[in-house]
């Protein structure tokens, strides 16, 4: 957990009052809509279908037992008694009354949770794995970096007016959980032959309308010169970057359109002449923020021990914990992901009820730390495995041990059209209809891992790009299509989906997707063969033919 | 249903009604003929030309305090004059979301 000092501290309860005053302004008529809504947006709140809509940071996805437990106090108070967790380690509340907002506001600040950077053209919450500080074989905890750049990047006025939001993940570990790749600046922490620590930095990646991989422009930035080079990038980006076109105002366009080696040659050239500024980390700053991150005292536990041996002979116990039990850096103790997908439901929503529990759970099995990850499930990073069998059976009675993680119905998606203002098409209804015709977790199981990921638009908040298999909602003649692709992917072989045909109506969107995973089933040459490893060797082309045949 | 946010002109093919979202509290409102805002369908006043919706969606936009976001949203008139919503977009704004709020505990 980090801890916030005094600084922190008073710059929430400062932006709590701010926005109660322009809050309070604005439902005088002092403020008009126009001069408001960069001032809500500065501090998550956006105008939805039905109501605001609250988006609340959860930076680089970690949570304490007591901020879960204020989530669901606004969730019960303010909300309708439950919150959506997003594809960016946020979680939104969709029912908030506006003037009820700065007490929202006001009861996160006292246990340090705020919204700032969740919405606007400015630097958001800065991602990262949610297994950080605990997966094995991590190069160190990524969450020091993204607490050192969530630090100067708040209220900077360098990334505060930007041409277009700007989003930036940090992934310490091998296999990319981040998704660093599909971010505007993607940070890959790792040791250069010198054994220094530093980061590989990647530029321009991103999916909405125009979707790019992000490229690496420099394989080793030193840590110490990771805010300087961070910032000698967002100058070029607002030396260069539209502000004419919102459609084209995205760095990744102008990465694009400048071509990454003239890109990477600018911010070399900018960040010469920045020198050796105030910028440059000394191992006192690294040192300050680091000790601000308290680890538990872990117990030395066997590897194996007694309450897990006698729990392997449950069948249902042994599925889920195969599916979302994962190993941890210290022996004796396990990494829990909580589905949040479970048959029927909402990707991604959680009662406050559920929130409680999960609080409770963390303060008994796991040092009273919570995770959020990307794929909108939860995780409790530091539970001990002769816990885990207990832990199972009340994660099991709160619906939050669906053994489907990482496979076909545990679907990311955007809350599409039910919601959101800007959505074409559903994309809620489409994922509760898969997770029914996937219902069978032990058929689920054979199929492997499978992602599926459901935008409502273009937007691409569902990250629909990269799904092995990626749904997209689109409206003709009023209707709600959706355009298939399959092959994405987010981790680090990170690609793009590949559209298989024509768009398809509501009604037949689970039959295709049932298609396409039977002739997943038929095509792959063995059982460990992932569905996005069949459509590489195979290409788009049979999966084609199977879902259009007959249509 | 294209979001009405890149509504540029306004056209409209058959009758439409005036809508957006309360201030105070967000919730969907619809302009009425008595210059007011409702949270009832059935209380909007309805519009057949774009001239009309033109100036009812002028008149609605003046009052920055009472709404928010307002824009033309077409309904359709049944059963002797009932003011049903035009597309799943406003069927969703005006009975809510098409799938349970509550995740299954």
């Amino acid at each position: 957990m980090y801890a916030y000092d005094e600084l922190d501290r008073t710059l929430i309860n400062e932006r709590v009052s701010e926005f109660r005053d322009q809050v309070k302004r604005r439902l005088s008529g002092e403020l008009t809509e126009d001069e408001f809504k960069l001032l809500r947006l500065q501090n998550g709140v956006y105008l939805q279908l039905h109501a605001y809509m609250f988006r609340v940071a959860i930076p680089y996805g970690t949570l304490s037992s007591k901020q879960l437990r204020r989530l669901a106090h606004v969730a019960r108070r303010y909300d309708r008694g439950y919150g959506h967790f997003t594809t960016r380690q946020n979680i939104q509340f969709n029912w908030i009354k506006l003037a009820e907002l700065p007490d929202a506001l006001a009861d996160l600040a006292e246990v340090g949770i705020h919204a700032m950077q969740t919405s606007g053209n400015n630097m958001r919450n800065v991602t990262s794995d949610q297994w950080a500080g605990v997966a094995p074989g991590e190069i160190e905890d990524p969450r020091i970096w993204s607490e050192l750049i969530r630090q100067h990047t708040t209220l900077h006025p360098e990334f505060s007016f930007l041409p277009r939001k700007f989003k930036i993940a940090i992934t310490a570990s091998e296999h990319d959980r981040a998704a660093i790749k599909i971010h505007d600046i993607g940070l890959r922490l790792h040791r250069n032959a010198d054994g220094e620590t530093g980061f590989e930095v990647l530029v321009g990646g991103g999916l909405g309308r125009t979707p790019f991989i992000a490229k690496t422009i420099k394989p080793f930035v030193n840590g110490r010169d990771v805010l300087s080079y961070i910032e000698a990038i967002l100058r070029v980006y607002n030396q260069y970057g539209r502000r004419d076109n919102i459609y084209k105002a995205r760095i990744k366009i102008l990465v694009h359109e400048l071509g990454i080696e003239k890109f990477a040659r600018e911010v070399d050239e900018e960040w010469k002449q920045m020198g050796d500024t105030e910028l440059r980390l000394d191992r006192a700053a690294i040192e300050e923020v680091r000790s601000r991150f308290s680890y538990p005292l872990y117990e030395k536990l066997p590897h194996m021990p007694d309450e897990l041996k006698q729990a392997a002979h449950d069948p249902l116990f042994e599925r889920w914990r195969r599916n979302s039990v994962a190993p941890h850096k210290v022996q004796g103790y396990s990494i829990v992901t909580l589905s949040l997908k479970p048959v029927g439901g909402p990707p991604g929503d959680a009662t406050a009820e559920q929130m409680d529990a999960v609080a409770d759970l963390a303060d008994k099995y796991s040092f009273g730390e919570i995770r959020v990850g990307h794929e909108q499930n939860l995780a409790l990073p530091h539970v001990a495995k002769r816990d885990l069998p207990a832990l199972f059976k009340a994660l099991d009675r709160l619906g939050l041990a669906t053994p489907n993680v990482n496979l076909v119905t545990d679907i990311i998606a955007c809350p599409g059209l039910d919601y959101c203002s800007l959505a074409n098409a559903r994309s809620i209804p489409i994922a509760q209809e898969l997770t029914r015709r996937f219902a069978n977790h032990d058929t689920a199981g054979l199929i492997g891992r499978l992602h599926i990921n459901i935008s409502g638009c273009i937007n691409a908040c569902g990250h629909h790009h990269v799904g092995h298999i990626g749904i997209l909602g689109v409206e003709k003649n009023g209707e709600e299509f959706y355009q298939i692709t399959i092959g994405g992917r987010a981790d680090e072989n990170a690609q793009m989906g590949t559209l298989i045909g024509p768009a398809v109506p509501y009604a037949e969107v689970a039959d295709v997707v049932e298609d396409i995973v039977e002739a997943y089933l038929a095509l792959r040459d063995r059982p460990e063969e992932l569905f996005v490893d069949t459509v590489k060797r195979l290409g788009v082309e049979p999966f084609k033919e199977r879902v259009y045949a007959t249509r | 249903m294209t979001s009405p946010l890149e509504q540029k002109k306004i056209r409209i093919t058959g009758p439409s009604v005036v809508t957006a979202n309360r201030t105070w509290d967000g919730a969907v409102v619809y302009r009425t003929a008595q210059k007011g805002w409702s949270t009832e369908l059935a209380d909007a006043a309805t519009v057949g030309t774009s001239d009309d919706a033109r100036v009812l969606l002028a008149e609605a936009t003046a009052d920055d305090v009472g709404a928010v976001g307002a824009y033309v949203a077409p309904v359709d008139l049944k059963d002797g004059g009932k003011i049903q919503p035009g597309n799943l977009r406003e069927h969703i704004r005006a009975k809510g979301v098409t799938i349970d709020l509550r995740v299954p505990a």
